[in-house]
């Protein structure tokens, strides 16, 4: 069972976050399930932003100390790359808050249970900074910035949560006794 | 039902379905490449076990092209994992760059040969799978983890899009190309705008289209966030499949009176030719408004921007003609560059008027700098150069340089701007 209260750091993000900002093309010839790769995967995500934003890994750590993303409409857009939510993933990112994913980003964030993708009704980008500290309660679907005390609501996960929660898609099927 | 739906139904063993439905599809052709391939192969080896066999031989089709020619020892370890699994597996459709079997852009090579065929379900692990809709099958784009379960089981559970449907009436100006219609359409709708739907376009002016152009069109459905962009098989399709492969397939169309999300009705006629702005690839301009825009490089190749009807049209523009920037030629595949060598406009060559005008040599056939890739990749920028091009994607960063902007637009649009050293509208030269 996952801790019921997931507490961190946040990174915010604009709209559109591509999957060529989220892990450039170049470091594609990195295979994930080899594991030292999936670390150096972990050490690149994001790293095809823009120069304005700071680095989601500082240069030398291994993780990031960030562990939620905020973002805006349309995350994950463009390729099918598994190495996008993957290398969020390596990079200690446990959920993505935003507005709307793309589709094959979205789906591949749940198959890999990398972490959770959620979805807010509204932009949380003008109440969240970068670095601010925030709580996601599970069980009640919010997100809370603990500074302030706002609360807002995610929008379900749905059966999505489990198949997160156990792991990804193949230790989900196992522990349903689907294969 | 829809084509769409049609199709699903029927993978699924079911006389029906409905948008939003959760369904077990048995898959027809899964797609790999050196990129997502390796691994693939690792969540299929482990999940499955080591000794593990694919579901069917005859349905895992394995294109390496995205890095090829580059030095990077990691690009070409991949391709050897590729190598050493289709030996395992004696898998045979593999398209090897060491030797005559290799083809190139996997979106191009997939149909030439004969492994798309109308009323099937494909999936890819490349977000333009969505290309082969353009032949009357459903094709898709998806992940490792979902291609290792279909390498082990041949099915997966996808949710049936709903459809918004594209009707394309009148006569398609020569000026306007597959292109310019499609970078209209996502104008409108945005590039979220048909976002978990299928995107299924029709009317007088596809029915006239050549294939080469119906697949510039499907190619970049997923540029609006759709899971599958689809063309009605109609004889010129159904001509094409029939001279690449000899399986039998069975094609599905729309019922008459089948509902969609949204329909939408446009007149080609009023088309101009178009680009779409950096970063994204709904930043539609008419071209003639952006002739202030200096230009460094034109690019003219992908699975979007790289067939054989591509450049025959940047030939009608460049034959006589001068580029005045560094113009990059890569045809997507094999048979596109044999086809520069023995198409001909006037008795010339498209590979002696590419020359004459002054264009850099035409590079072997793969994905190079289209998605930027390693650092020797040809094409790839490295600098503040404003690039114009007939890829799918200008993200930031996506031909290598993340200070390089990338316009995006037609071969016509594209040959037009080489020769001015600006954007300019092709009809200017035509
Ligand atoms: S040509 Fe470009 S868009 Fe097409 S498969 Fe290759 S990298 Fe992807």
């Amino acid at each position: 069972m996952t801790s019921p209260i997931l507490r961190g750091k946040v990174y915010v993000v604009g709209d559109n976050i591509d999957t060529d900002q989220i892990i450039p093309a170049q470091h594609l010839n990195l295979v994930p399930t080899i594991p030292a790769e999936y670390k150096k995967l972990g050490t690149l995500a994001l790293s095809g932003l823009p120069a304005e934003y700071p680095p989601l890994v500082k240069k030398g750590a291994g993780i990031s100390e960030y562990v939620i993303i905020i973002g805006g409409r349309n995350f994950g857009c463009g390729s099918s790359r598994e190495h996008a939510p993957i290398a969020l993933g390596a990079a200690g990112i446990r959920a993505v808050v935003a507005e709307s994913y793309a589709r094959i980003f979205f789906r591949n964030a749940i198959a890999t249970g990398e972490f959770y993708p959620w979805e807010t009704e509204t932009s949380l980008r003008q109440v969240f900074n970068t670095g601010d500290m925030a709580e996601i309660q599970f069980d009640r679907e919010t997100i809370t910035h603990s500074d302030s005390r706002k609360e807002f609501p995610l929008k379900p996960l749905g059966d999505a949560k489990a198949v997160v929660e156990a792991g990804g898609l193949f230790a989900h099927a196992r522990k349903m006794g689907m294969m | 039902m829809t084509i769409t739906e049609k199709i699903l139904a029927r993978a699924a063993g079911k006389t029906g379905v409905a948008p939003g439905d959760n369904i077990w599809v048995n898959v027809d052709v899964l797609l790999t490449h050196d990129i997502c391939g390796p691994g693939t192969i690792g969540v299929f080896q482990k999940e499955f076990g080591r000794d593990a066999k694919v579901w069917d031989r005859e349905r895992v089709v394995i294109i390496p092209d995205h890095f090829i020619f580059t030095n990077d020892k990691k690009a070409h370890r991949n391709v050897d994992t590729l190598r050493t699994f289709v030996r395992e597996q004696n898998l045979p459709y593999f398209y090897d760059p060491a030797d005559d079997s290799y083809r190139g852009v996997c979106h191009v090579a997939l149909p030439q040969e004969g492994h798309v065929r109308p009323g099937e379900v494909i999936f890819g692990t490349d977000s333009h799978t969505c290309t082969h809709g353009a032949l009357g099958a459903f094709s898709s784009g998806i992940g490792n983890t979902d291609a290792g379960f279909i390498m082990g089981t041949g099915k997966l559970l996808i949710k049936v899009p709903h459809t918004l449907r594209f009707t394309l009436d009148g006569r398609r100006p020569d000026y306007i190309m597959g292109k310019d219609i499609i970078l209209r359409i996502i104008g409108d709708i945005g590039f979220e705008g048909a976002t978990y739907g299928a995107m299924e376009f029709r009317g007088a002016a596809i029915e006239a289209l050549p294939i080469e152009e119906r697949m510039t069109i499907c190619n970049m459905a997923v540029e609006a966030g759709a899971k599958n962009g689809i063309i009605a098989p109609d004889q010129t399709a159904l001509d094409y499949v029939r001279r690449r492969t000899a399986k039998p397939f069975q094609p599905e169309y729309s019922d008459p009176d089948a509902k969609a999300l949204h329909a939408y009705r446009y007149q080609v006629s009023e088309f101009v030719p178009c680009v779409a702005k950096p970063h994204a690839p709904d930043q539609y301009a008419p071209a003639a408004d952006l002739g202030d825009v200096k230009l460094d490089r034109a690019y003219i190749g992908s699975c979007t921007g790289g067939k054989l009807a591509d450049f025959i049209a940047a030939a009608t523009i460049l034959r006589g003609r001068k580029v005045s920037i560094d113009t990059f030629l890569v045809p997507a595949t094999r048979e596109v560059a044999t086809g520069l060598q023995s198409e001909k406009i006037q008795g010339q060559t498209l590979t002696d008027i590419f020359k004459q005008a002054g264009c850099l040599d035409i590079a072997p056939p793969s994905c190079a700098a289209c998605l930027g890739g390693p650092e020797d990749t040809f094409g790839r920028t490295h600098g503040k150069e404003v690039v114009i091009s007939t890829t799918n994607r200008n993200f930031i960063g996506r031909m290598g340089s993340k200070l390089a902007p990338i316009y995006l637009a037609s071969p016509l649009t594209v040959a037009a701007s080489a020769v001015a050293g600006r954007i300019t509208d092709p009809r200017k030269f035509m």
